[in-house]
Formats: C-alpha cells, structure tokens, sequence
C-alpha cells in the first residue's frame, strides 16, 4: 500500500498553522491550533479529527501543498474515529464498489468519465458535447468520496484498479491520452490525491470546465449573452484542484454572465450541506444551507450554478425555495448557445 | 342450459356471469402458492340487491360462495375451496359520500383503494385515507375484512378495521343489514354508541356475509411531507429505537424493515419514518424531535440517520408504498409469498431472527419488516418470501417457509395475518375453546348453510 507524501517538517517550521486557523468550522486561538495540529501530526487524538466536516479546504489552505486534509484521514482511520455513522459508511462501502461489469467499448476524443454519475449522463448533451465519448459507473469511480468516510484505505485499495480498468477498456485502445472528468472529485484524485499517495496517473485529466470554456471559445460567435447574476456553489473537491476555478469565471465572462461579489465564494466558499447531514450535525447543515443561500440571494442573483450533481441534489430545493434557479454549468452554457 | 347459470344471468345480466374455462381458471388461484380451487361460476353484481339475490340462489342450492376484492390475498382467502361462485365486488365501485365536516367516506363494497385515493385528491384535497401497501386495485372492504392496515395504522388508530364507521352488509342468509350509525340515523359517521356489531364482519375474511358498503374515516391531508431513514447494525434496538420515534408522535408511518438484496443494504436495518405537516416550520420542528430522540444513539456513530437526495426520498414518501411490491417479483416469474404477524413490538428482534433462520433452512430470500401499529399497540410484522412461479422447486420450498413462518409467529406470541388454510388450523388449534365456541355459533346464526367461503375458517 502507497504512503502519504508528507513531510512533519514543513509543519514544524510553519508559522501559520493556516490548515487550522483558516478553518470555517473548527475555532482555535493560535496557541491551541499548534498544541492540535502536533497531536495530528503525531499521530494522537486531536479535536481537529473529531470536528473535521471533512470540507477539503484545508488542502487549499496550506502553503507548503503538505496535504493536512490527506493526513486527517489518515489519522481518523488509524485511531478508528468515524465520521459518519458506521452502518452508512459500510453500505457506502459496498454500494460504491467495483461490480466487474465493466465492458470495453470504443471511444474517440473528446471523452468524458462520469465518474459514478451516469444518472448525469443526460446532460452531456447538445453542440457542448458533440461528438464527446462517455463511460461511467461503479468499475472507474474514483471513490475518493471515502474521504468523508475516513477510509483512505479504500481509495487506496481501489484506484489502481478503476485507473487500470480505463486504460485497458477506454482509452488505451484508442489511443486517447486525455480525459475529461465530468466531477472534481476524479480531477482531484488524478492530479492531487494520487500524486499524494504515488499512485501513477497514465493519462492527463482535464477539467470539465477547462473543456467547456474551451469549447465555448470555439462557438463564441453562437454565444448569446445570458446577461443575468449567477451565484457559484464550489464543490469541497475543488479544493484539490483550486487552479481550476478560475474557469468558473473565464466561463461567466464568456456567457455574459454577471459573478457578483458574495461572502462565501472562492477560499471563503461553504460546503453544501450534505456531507455534515451525514456526519449527524443537523444544526450546522441547516446553518450552513441557511447562511450559504441567504448569502447568493442577497447579492441579487438569480440562478445558482453548480458543478458538483450531489451539491445540486442537495441545495436545489433551499436554492428553489429562495426564488433561484439551480442549475448545472453545462446546463447555462446550453442557455447561452440558445439550446 | 345450467339452471344456476341461467339464474345469475338473470340477475346480474349475461355479461357479468361467466362458467368458461378461461374465466375459471383465473379465479381458481392468486399470486401465493396455496393450491387452485376452481369456481363453478364468477360473478360480477352491480348492487346490493344482486348481492342479495345470489345468496338466496346460492341457499336455495346450497352452493359455496367466495367474495373478492382485488384478489390480491396471496393466502387463498379468495380461492374457492369448495368450488362455487366467486362473488367479483369490482363492478360496485361508486364513491358514495364524502363528509368534508364529518371526516369520513361511504363507498361500495368493491371500490378500490386507488379510486377512492384519486377521488379523494380531485375533490377533497384536504382528506385522505389510510393506504395500505398493495396494488391501487385492493379494495377497501376487502381490506377490512382481513383487519388490514396502512400508512395511516401508526398515527391515526390501528387497523383500517378499526376505521370502519359503519357497513352494510349482506348476510350469509340472505338479510341486508346496516351497522353503525347508518343503521338508525342517515349518517355514517360512528359505530358508537350502538352495540357494536361491525366486528361481525371485520376480520372474518367474508365467512359470515357480503360487504357491500362501507363508512371509513378519512384524515386530514397535510400539504408538507418528508421521510427520515435511521440505520442500523443490531436488530436488538429495534424496539428502543421504535419506541423512542413513537414517543414522539412527531411520526406519521414508521416501517422497520431488512432484507439481504440489495447488496450494500445485507447486514442492515432501516426504520423509515414519515412525517406530515402544514408548515414548513412545523416539518422542521418535527424532524428536530425526532432527530433529538435518537440523539445519544447517533451520537455514538454505531448507527444513524442516512442522508437521502431527493430522488431517493420521493420514493419513500408516496403512498402506497412501491418497495414491497418491487421486491415481490425480485424473483421474476411473479411469485410472492408474504405471511403478515401482528405481534408486540418487543418480538422484532426474535421474528428477524426466526425469518432469516427459516429462510436459511429453505434457501430462499427474504425481504422482513414491521409496520407500527395505533401509536405503539403492536407491530404488522412482515415476512415477504417472493419466488418464481415456473419453478416448482421455488414453490415448494416457500410453502415449507410459509408454515415453519407461522409456527415460528405464534411461538414468538404473535399471530399470523390473513392466514393461509394450514395457517387458520394452527392459530384456531390454539385458540381459547369458548372463543372457538362462539365464532361457530355466530358462523352458524349469520351462515346457517355454510355458504359462505367455505373451507376458510371453519371451526369444528
């Protein structure tokens, strides 16, 4: 089994501690945030790994790029703290698992990995995704969704095998070298987690919103500017991959579509609510949801857009009940090309 | 030309009498593994009155008669045992009346759930009924005449027998008879005052006579809903666990239930509460009460309550609920077996216990479950075994669970539901004598030729 790529050194000669003190659920004065993370580092129980919501920020957060978030994992697993009550996380366990039903099936660039969401695969539709190959489903899924589950060893245990499993039914025998992630979460697992952990990538992931804006340049002149306020919802797993997000707003720019300024947005953007729900802590995911929407209503918008479909499960209906509109990125730039 | 036959001709008319073969044969079984019986006749009436006149042709030649609603007993209750006429109810299906002030609905003796559902949602939006989870084509006497029970049995009194406000009622020897507040007042609003003599009728899975109407209380429609699914590893919390979300009466529907399919559910218990309500605030209120309950259960992250999007959580809210019947034919081939226990709460963990010991034994699956009954009185345990009706060996082996299931019901203190003919002969065997005593006095004033489904429930 791979190792974490972490060095204790950086932590001892940082300053900051930014992985703690930067943290929007857990309050720690400077002094009590070195005494925890120590504890962390050491491999003790800390109330970071009790308190942690598991929002992934923390690995944004950190300068040194020393995976603080990776670690915490590590170190819930290996005291036994659960995050989520057990019997979820075991079902979770079982239901996300490779099924070895995996047929190969011929694709030709671009193409797209839904990672474990081909109830999605209706949206991958339209001029946007013309002629885009698509897999998905249980037997290439990342599950690096066990991040909440504090169950690195899955992610572990898995990835060889769903990485394996693309190349030989997917993309080696087309000789495609590029794949599209439809979520975050598998753009973060192929080009943060897996490097982390030494796992070998032998294809380049792209961002799903590295390809839309790209593809919408080439439509450009079929644009129609949407000209409306659009709040964005950041996915936890963006925090892997933060330089991406830019094309969040490359993207609004290209669409005639208005980002105005909101509190909870960019570092400072606030989990969805779905992972706390599961953690039991019904009062900060009601909190959350709560100040999250109230926060993209008041600065006038009207729709709120998406990239995660499990954010979008779980704040369309408070987003609805505000008076916006949720939607999917795809689906905003199908509006703006007048489909 | 038969004269029996030609005498249901003349009162229900010839396309509402049938002795083909064709016919018969559908009418000989339903979807269970007890054996086929064939009818002699299938009749379809359209009034009480042609209810009437079949009895009195059926005494005048002594021929058995079976009433049916939907069909959908899976034990043979609506089988001819003896042959005879099957008395198909569909045809009398009118919505009668619907009090709005009064809270309750009359309807003919073989309107289904589902009609009286989509009557209620079209005209009376603000009223519902207690659903049980079968097809929408079960009606609501036959319903009542197996004391059957819904998604309204946990908050809203019991049985759907038990909210019955009055019926009429075709007896064995032919007289029409109304019980409950129609019988001396035009309402139907109560069985009370009177000396109650419904239970005559409720629960005799039509041994002593015809229901040809029936009041039933209807309940107020709240417009906001939502479910909660707490998940367990121990079956032996169930009954803490039930008892603390009952204490709540935050709960509309609670269901507890198990089964080895799918995969990442092996090993597992959900205990689905739904819960209603006129406000958004008051649904929030309600999920925090019932969330508090099992605070220091989740606390302990040993179990918990699952998050759910809401594709998932549509499904849970609808009633009639569409798990049990997906599940019946998880098999394929259409076979579903289901042995019903009314038993207290604090048997859950032994009935799990016992089903996946019987299903074990046998090699069949299973799916296992309880639906809380009247706040808290009992438990309608469920035992669903499906199998493939094109696999003999498939049937065999799930009749054997089907008796080892009621034996192992009645020694855990509970009793077997619409049971099967074996089934009867176990609960009737243990049954106090003068209680047998006088259901066969009563089987004798209200059926005096024995006509009256024949074979099911007869006390010697």
């Amino acid at each position: 089994m791979t190792e974490l790529a972490f060095d204790p050194k950086l932590c001892d000669a940082c300053a900051t501690i930014d992985c703690v003190m930067k943290c929007q659920y857990m309050e720690f004065d400077l002094e009590t945030a070195v005494l925890e993370h120590k504890k962390l580092v050491a491999g003790e129980q800390s109330k970071i790994l009790t308190d942690c919501v598991t929002c992934y920020a923390c690995e944004e957060y950190c300068p040194y790029n020393n995976h603080p978030f990776y670690l915490i994992v590590d170190r819930q697993e290996e005291l036994g703290i659960h995050p989520v009550p057990v019997p979820i996380e075991k079902s979770q366990v079982v239901m996300m698992g490779p099924k070895g039903k995996l047929k190969p099936k011929e694709v030709t660039p671009p193409v797209i990995n839904m990672c474990f969401f081909t109830v999605m695969n209706a949206s991958i539709r339209g001029t946007l995704f013309e002629g885009v190959s698509k897999f998905g489903g249980s037997d290439i899924f990342c599950n690096l969704m066990f991040l909440h589950f504090a169950r690195n060893s899955t992610i572990r245990e898995r990835l060889p095998l769903m990485i394996d499993n693309i190349m030989k039914n997917f993309l080696a025998p087309a000789g495609v070298e590029e794949l599209i992630c439809y979520h975050d979460e598998c753009y973060g697992t192929y080009t943060s987690w897996a490097p982390a952990y030494g796992i070998e990538v032998p294809f380049k992931p792209v961002h799903l919103f590295d390809y839309i804006y790209h593809r919408m340049l080439e439509l450009k002149p079929r644009i129609r500017p949407l000209g409306v306020k659009v709040a964005y919802q950041r996915p936890c797993s963006n925090r892997l991959c933060p330089q991406t997000d830019h094309f969040v707003d490359d993207i609004f720019s290209l669409i005639g579509v208005e980002r105005p300024k909101r509190e909870f947005e960019y570092e400072n953007a606030l989990c969805c609510g779905g992972v706390p729900e599961a953690q039991q802590r019904f009062e900060l995911t009601d909190d959350l949801q709560r100040k999250n929407v109230e926060d993209m209503k008041a600065t006038g918008a009207t729709y709120c857009v998406f990239n995660c479909p499990f954010c979008f499960w779980t704040l369309a209906e408070p987003v609805v009940k505000a008076g916006m509109v949720p939607i999917m990125m795809s689906d905003l730039c199908l509006m703006a090309l007048g489909e | 030309m038969d004269q029996v036959y030609e005498r249901l001709s003349e009162i229900v008319g010839e396309n509402y009498v049938s002795n083909t073969a064709e016919e018969r044969f559908i009418y000989s079984r339903d979807q269970g593994v007890q054996e086929p019986h064939m009818p002699d006749y299938v009749v379809m009436p359209q009034s009480t009155l042609e209810v009437q006149s079949i009895i009195r042709l059926a005494n005048t030649h002594k021929i058995p008669v079976v009433p049916m609603g939907g069909g959908l007993v899976l034990s043979g209750l609506t089988v001819p045992q003896k042959h005879g006429i099957v008395l198909d109810m569909k045809r009398m299906n009118k919505i009668l009346e619907v009090s709005e002030g009064s809270h309750y609905a009359v309807v003919e003796g073989g309107a289904s759930q589902g009609m009286l559902d989509a009557y209620l949602k079209k005209h009376h939006p603000g009223l519902k009924h207690s659903l049980p989870d079968a097809p929408p084509v079960a009606t609501i006497a036959g319903n009542i005449a197996i004391h059957g029970s819904g998604h309204l049995s946990q908050s809203e009194g019991g049985f759907h027998s038990e909210m019955v406000t009055g019926l009429e009622v075709v007896l064995g020897s032919g007289e029409i008879v109304r019980l409950g507040s129609c019988s001396t007042v035009p309402g139907w609003f109560s069985r009370a005052p009177l000396p109650d003599l419904a239970g005559l009728f409720l629960g005799w899975n039509g041994t002593t006579g015809v229901i040809t109407k029936v009041g039933i209380k209807l309940f107020p429609r709240p417009k906001f809903h939502d479910v909660l699914i707490y998940m367990t590893e121990d079956i032996d919390l169930a009954p803490d666990i039930l008892s603390r979300i009952i204490n709540t009466e935050a709960a509309e529907d609670i269901n507890y239930a198990l089964s080895p399919k799918p995969d990442y559910l092996n090993g597992f218990q959900m205990t689905v509460i739904n819960l209603t309500a006129n406000t958004q605030t008051e649904l929030n209120l309600k999920k925090k009460i019932l969330r508090d309950a099992l605070l220091d259960y989740y606390e302990t992250k040993e179990s918990g309550f699952m998050p759910m999007p809401p594709a998932m959580k549509a499904g849970f809210v609808e009633a009639p609920q569409k798990t049990l019947s997906k599940f019946a034919d998880v098999k394929r081939g259409g076979g579903f077996e289901y042995v019903g226990a009314i038993m207290p709460i604090e048997k859950i963990p032994d009935a799990c216990r016992e089903g996946v010991r019987i299903t074990g034994k046998h090699g069949i699956t299973y799916s296992l479950g309880a639906r809380i009954i009247g706040r808290g009185h009992a438990a309608m345990f469920f035992f669903a075994y499906p199998f493939n009706r094109a696999d003999h060996e498939d049937i065999e082996k799930v009749g054997k669970a089907l008796e080892d299931t009621n034996e192992a019901a009645l020694n855990l203190g509970g009793i077997p539901w619409k049971a099967e003919v074996a089934g009867q002969r176990m609960i009737l065997d243990r049954m106090d004598s003068q209680t047998r005593s006088l259901m066969k006095k009563i089987k004798e004033l209200l059926d005096p030729n024995g006509i009256m489904n024949p074979g099911n429930w007869e006390v010697s």
